[in-house]
């Protein structure tokens, strides 16, 4: 099948490849780029395991062509330590929180909670609940996960995060 | 401050530096999971590596004309094509289930299920062997199928099983029907029919517990790569059980087993569907030997959700008989079960309908009997145990249910029905009338913590006031309380009822202290999320004093690990957990050996001080762990071994009984259905706790797994025996916003026989979960005289019940 050559930008770092059109944003980051964070959980865009964040939106890779990549700047899993290599403010909130089990959804919801952050820094517990609706998680049954991402908005916004008391 | 105040302080220093047991540690897991460092099997890339996918059949039931496989071979990128002609002269067409039946990898002459697998297309990416499995031209010749498993013995039924047909002695007993596999009875039938001749109240009810999938996030995959001059296959899967993945895989290739290295890497979620053996894990190992190249098989969701194992399908004909003041007198349960095409339930050989005779439950009933019935239909194989111990949720589930229909019946309080009959303290260790010793148990506490935590008197009186506003007509909402208090059966299991093909379920652990003092450790469990690098290392940090950081844990990899039967059944922490326990204990005993000849005293002048051995008397003489170790390898006393390694193979004495009661709150819109879950109320005793994070996480999430089963999760199929919602669009799991908040609590009542006490949770949470929503929806709608409502409980169904009500005008 004829390829189309794409430019884009990955992590910050400037890539060229040549795809297929039909190639899906996944595969071409998991199998041509070795980004294997990303996950493939349902191939239907419910489950959000392959959320990775394009051009400042939430994006499923395995509903997105990589041709339409092309141009655009994309953050996955592997670009959102901070860049000393530590653990970022969301990274550590799902760790002091137990806000993972098998960590197949982990890099997804990490993404997905990224942009939520960003687009509404102080989101109530509902605004969490609702803003990472298309995420699915089968281990942990959310509430953790919900105080993950306090834990990180409280990290970032530089206010106290109490966890509810037991 | 005072000498025996210092000396408290700086054992608690000491102790909290360990990381041991009881203490939340943060997991070790977590750095790579977050960093998108887990490494999964479709992470693995080799050089030359195929790519299989599956043909697999439109229909539920029908005859292969024939297979032509030209145009897919003609398409460039297909490497090859495999079908059953294919597999026959290698005897690999089928493969043995867990069950004693065997299951087709590759249809040869029927198809027995929609989805089935018939042709293994392998190309060199997925796309290429996707679009290939388009060109594969079959001929089929649609036959009647079965989808009721009540018709499924009719006289006039359809045969399913050609190939077994003349056989009419099954792997457990005769065979009534070509389409019966199993009759299992246990408890005393005559008794029984006497008691319930005689009683002042019986209940009688048929209690579906309906079909459903696993479907964890991470699907079932494997990467199969044989090694042609050496004669070695190396297999990488999604395996919670990777060490009887090796025997199988030795015993239906004819591969020596230590030429086979199957390697279970980070695996995504399991909850019973990655303990079988599937025809995608035989096809990529085919394919590889064929080939000599490795070969990957990814399933896609509806495949998993279609194909490999099902959960549940229990027809249960619960019946209870009582006197008129409450007392169970006896429990006469009949299950159809329906088990799909084959008979690949992953059960215990022993055990065709798992632990079923659990469902006695947490009460003192004096007589029992239960039958099982097993049938073949036209639907997807499987049977596993989904977040419980095998069948033990089907189980819990009819009793739990039987005790409310009873206290409707007797007009009497539930929960005072369930306290009337719980087995008392001092009746542990306990017999139940279907053969299990309970091996401990304080029902009566538990049960009296959580009524007051939850406010149970005060949420009835609510109630009573609602249903009078109900009628009244000020409100259309109904209230409804449920309540579950279930008991497990977990931690398989003594070698004496307990084997998969033949193997005892014994567990195993290794550890090896090097010089430095730091710890290698492994298991024959495979962790799919539950956190055991974490939480086996704290075991080992308090038994030997070394701190949990400095402790590896390592699972998964045969070649390396001690042989063990896996992660299933909650029993890592029952059977793996006290193999660890018993082998840091030998590794303890011989260093106390090494202690004394360090310190020149003999070993019984020593006492263990959280991480080190001192001397009697003279707390500044000892010798830390760490500093044993080192002198385990460089000054040994005399005639001793060097090194500190030991390992263990745990044969449990008994199975361990985890209890909970559970309390769930729900406010229904009888004209909309809608039902939502103002409270849920988990309290768990799961003996010694050894992570209450972890703990707690694990019953947030088989709640959330529980909710969906009894909400609205259902693998459902029509008349003509086609898969209705293979997607996650249809196929319902629960969202951020559909799932409740859980509130967590516990009592700590340690298992007698284990050697921490702990007695596993994992499942615990689903078991008890299911149950107590289902009676929260049936309460809620009692006294509208609704009977027993089937699960799933979603919206459009719960609609239809009030529509049958007549409520809505």
């Amino acid at each position: 099948m004829a390829k189309s050559h794409i430019e884009l930008t990955i992590n910050g770092k400037k890539v060229e490849a040549l795809v297929e059109p039909r190639t899906l944003l996944i595969h071409f980051l998991r199998e041509q780029q070795n980004l294997t964070g990303a996950h493939i959980g349902c191939d239907t865009g419910h489950c959000g395991a392959c959320t990775v964040e394009m051009d400042d939106m939430s994006v499923k890779s395995c509903m997105t062509f990589a041709v339409q990549a092309n141009g655009a700047s994309i953050t996955t899993i592997e670009g959102m330590a901070n860049p000393d290599g530590t653990l970022s403010a969301l990274q550590e909130g799902f760790r002091m929180m137990h806000g993972l089990q098998c960590g197949y959804c982990t890099p997804g919801m990490i993404l997905r909670a990224h942009r939520l952050l960003k687009e509404n820094p102080a989101p109530t517990e509902d605004e969490i609940r609702n803003g990472i609706a298309g995420n699915l998680c089968r281990c942990t049954g959310y509430v953790n996960i919900v105080k993950a991402i306090q834990y990180a908005a409280a990290k970032i916004n530089g206010t106290p995060f109490q966890e509810a008391a037991e | 401050m005072n000498d025996q105040t210092k000396i408290d302080q700086d054992r608690a220093e000491r102790t909290e530096k360990l990381q041991g047991m009881g203490c939340k540690r943060k997991r070790v897991e977590d750095v790579r999971f977050t960093q998108g460092k887990g490494s999964y099997v479709d992470d693995l890339k080799l050089p030359g590596m195929l790519f299989g996918d599956f043909v697999r059949s439109p229909h539920a039931h029908a005859r292969i004309k024939s297979i032509d496989t030209s145009r897919a071979k003609a398409l460039p990128g297909v490497v090859a094509v495999l079908t059953a002609a294919d597999l026959k002269p290698l005897g690999l067409h089928y493969m043995p289930t867990l069950a004693g039946d065997v299951q087709a990898v590759l249809a040869e002459e029927k198809v027995l299920f929609q989805n089935q697998e018939v042709a293994f297309v392998i190309a060199e990416d997925r796309y290429i062997a996707s679009d290939a499995t388009e060109l594969v031209d079959v001929e089929y010749e649609a036959l009647p199928c079965i989808v009721d498993p009540f018709k499924s013995m009719d006289a006039d039924a359809p045969i399913l099983r050609e190939d077994i047909q003349d056989k009419m002695e099954g792997a457990h007993g005769p065979r009534k029907h070509p389409n019966h596999i199993f009759e299992w009875t246990i408890g005393d039938k005559e008794a029984t029919d006497a008691v319930f001749a005689n009683a002042d109240v019986t209940i009688k009810e048929m209690l579906v517990d309906h079909r459903t999938h696993p479907s964890p996030l991470e699907t079932c995959q494997s990467v199969a790569s044989f090694d042609k001059v050496k004669g070695e296959l190396t297999l990488w899967g999604t395996f919670q059980a990777p060490h009887v993945i090796r025997t199988v895989v030795s015993l239906i290739s004819g591969l020596p087993e230590h030429k086979i290295h199957v390697i279970a890497p980070d695996i995504g979620g399991g909850f019973g569907n990655k303990v079988g053996a599937y025809a995608g894990y035989v096809c990529s190992v085919v394919g590889s030997i064929v080939l000599g190249v490795p070969v990957k098989w990814v399933e896609d969701r509806m495949e998993n959700l279609s194909t490999t194992s099902f959960a549940r399908d229990y027809h249960m004909t619960t019946e209870l008989a009582a006197t008129k003041d409450g007392k169970i007198q006896a429990m006469r349960v009949h299950v159809l079960a329906d088990h799909g095409a084959f008979d690949a339930c992953a059960d215990p050989s022993k055990w065709p309908a798992g632990f079923m005779n659990i469902c006695t439950g947490s009460y003192d009933i004096p007589t029992a009997h239960l039958a099982v019935d097993g049938v073949y239909t036209n639907k997807a194989s499987g049977g596993v145990a989904y977040r419980c111990s095998f069948r033990v949720t089907e189980a819990v589930f009819a009793i739990e249910r039987a005790v409310e229909l009873l206290a409707d019946k007797l007009g009497m309080d539930a929960a005072e029905l369930r306290i009337k009959n719980f087995i008392k303290p001092e009746q542990f260790p306990y017999k139940s009338a279907l053969g299990w010793e309970y091996d401990s148990g304080d029902y009566h506490t538990a049960m009296k913590k959580a009524m007051d935590t939850i406010g149970y008197k005060e949420l009835r009186e609510e109630q009573a006031q609602k249903r009078e506003a109900f009628k009244r007509g000020e409100t259309r909402e109904i209230m409804g309380i449920g309540i579950s208090f279930f008991t497990e059966i977990v931690g398989a299991g003594p070698a004496k009822n307990c084997d998969i093909l033949g193997i005892a379920m014994f567990d195993s652990a290794e550890i090896r202290i090097h010089p430095t003092g730091s710890v290698i450790a492994r298991m024959g469990t495979k962790s799919q999320g539950q956190g055991h690098e974490t939480t086996y290392a704290q075991i080992i940090a308090t038994e030997i004093g070394i701190p949990a950081d400095d402790i590896m844990i390592e699972e998964g990899n045969t070649d390396t690990a001690p042989y063990g039967l896996g992660t299933y059944g909650s029993r890592s922490t029952p059977v793996a957990g006290a193999a660890t326990a018993v082998a840091a204990r030998k590794i303890k005993a011989k260093a106390q050996m090494i202690a004394a000849h360090m310190l020149e005293v003999h070993e019984g002048d020593l006492e263990w001080d959280v991480d080190r051995f001192r001397v009697k008397g003279l707390p500044e003489k000892f010798k830390t762990m760490k500093e044993i170790a080192w002198a385990a390898y460089n000054a040994p006393p005399p005639n001793m071994e060097p090194g500190l390694e030991a390992v263990n193979y745990y044969e449990p004495p008994n199975m361990t009984y985890p209890f909970g009661a559970y309390f769930c709150v729900m406010d229904i819109d009888v004209d909309t259905g809608v039902a939502k879950t103002r409270r849920f109320y988990a309290l768990d005793d799961c003996g010694t706790r050894i992570n209450p994070m972890i703990i707690e996480g694990q019953v947030h999430g088989g709640l959330t797994e529980a909710f969906a089963c009894a909400m609205g999760q259902e693998i459902r199929y029509d008349e003509h025996g086609n898969v209705m919602g293979a997607s996650f669009m249809d196929f319902f799991l629960p969202t951020a916003v559909e799932t409740p908040n859980w509130e967590t609590d516990f009592t700590v009542t340690p298992s007698p026989h284990h050697p921490i006490g702990a007695k596993g949770v994992g499942e615990s949470p689903h078991v008890g979960g299911v149950p107590c929503f289902s009676n929260a929806v049936n309460d809620a709608y009692a006294f509208l005289g609704a009977g027993h409502i089937q699960m799933p409980h979603d919206a459009w169904r719960l609609w239809t019940v009030g529509q049958k009500l007549g409520l809505h005008t």
